[in-house]
């Protein structure tokens, strides 16, 4: 069975929180899911969705971000899509440990690994003309209902 | 929306922040921080006891925070890190520049 919302915002930073709270909440109707998943989905939707919000930099208010969260019996999915100009992710060089000489001096970078290691499975589709990101998070098998009591 | 609450001591200035630090919220601490080294606040502490959330663009600002300060001869440390925080740092390898102190 699948279950979800669909969230449509502007691209404006003061939305992050909003959208935080309303994808956790929606996770958290499965109670099976853990609190440091829901951590996990937290950080990693935020990091998504500040990436579209950049994206959006040049484009007029009225370009929304999209954001659908859907529960099924085994996963969370959440999806991301913005409308702003593409990228290669093949083609993100990475950041380097901070502890790098020089590294201090660049303070970006974190996004997307973040999201690679908080979620289960991440997909990036970018094009010229917008870029969906996937992140999935499993979550653990139902609990069976106890059976009834034998007479 | 950011509470940020002042206390100076001997050369130090704590910061005892509240909320959520993220790209609407961030600029605001990143702004705070510039200003107190310009005044000549060069040690900062932050105390992040009652910030539940802080994504990529708040551990750009502490880095951004960091730097500044050490570069003028003073230091940028946390404390208080609430236990998903603590994760957050040690995921990003910011454990490994930044001290953090239990208060």
């Amino acid at each position: 069975m699948t279950s979800g919302i669909t969230l449509e915002i502007p691209a404006k930073a003061e939305y992050l929180s909003l959208v935080r709270a309303v994808v956790v909440s929606a996770a958290a109707l499965d109670p099976a899911v853990e609190d440091q998943r829901l951590e996990d989905l937290r950080l990693a939707v935020s990091e998504a969705t500040t990436n579209a919000i950049r994206s959006h930099a040049n484009l007029g208010s009225e370009e929304r971000i999209t954001i659908r969260c859907g529960l099924t019996d085994d996963r969370i999915e959440v999806e991301v899509q913005d409308r702003g100009p593409g990228f290669n992710p093949e083609k993100l060089e990475p950041a380097g440990p901070l502890d790098q000489p020089g590294r201090l001096s660049y303070e970006g970078g974190f996004g997307i690994p973040l999201m690679r290691v908080l979620a289960d499975e991440i997909k990036i589709n970018s094009a010229d003309e917008g870029t969906t990101v996937q992140l999935v998070v499993y979550t653990p098998p139902a609990t069976d209902s106890p059976s009834a009591p034998s007479p | 929306m950011l509470g940020i609450t002042e206390e100076f001591h001997n050369n130090w200035v704590t910061l005892q922040i509240n909320g959520e630090i993220d790209m609407a919220t961030g600029p605001e601490l990143r702004q705070r921080i510039v200003q107190y080294v310009q005044d000549g606040h060069m040690n900062i502490v932050l105390d992040l006891t009652n910030v539940d959330f802080v994504d990529s663009t708040g551990l750009g600002v502490l880095i951004g925070g960091l730097k500044r300060t050490r570069s003028h001869g003073g230091d940028l440390r946390c404390i208080g890190l609430t236990e998903p925080l603590k994760e957050m740092f040690k995921l990003t390898g910011l454990d490994t520049v930044l001290t953090q102190e239990d208060k």
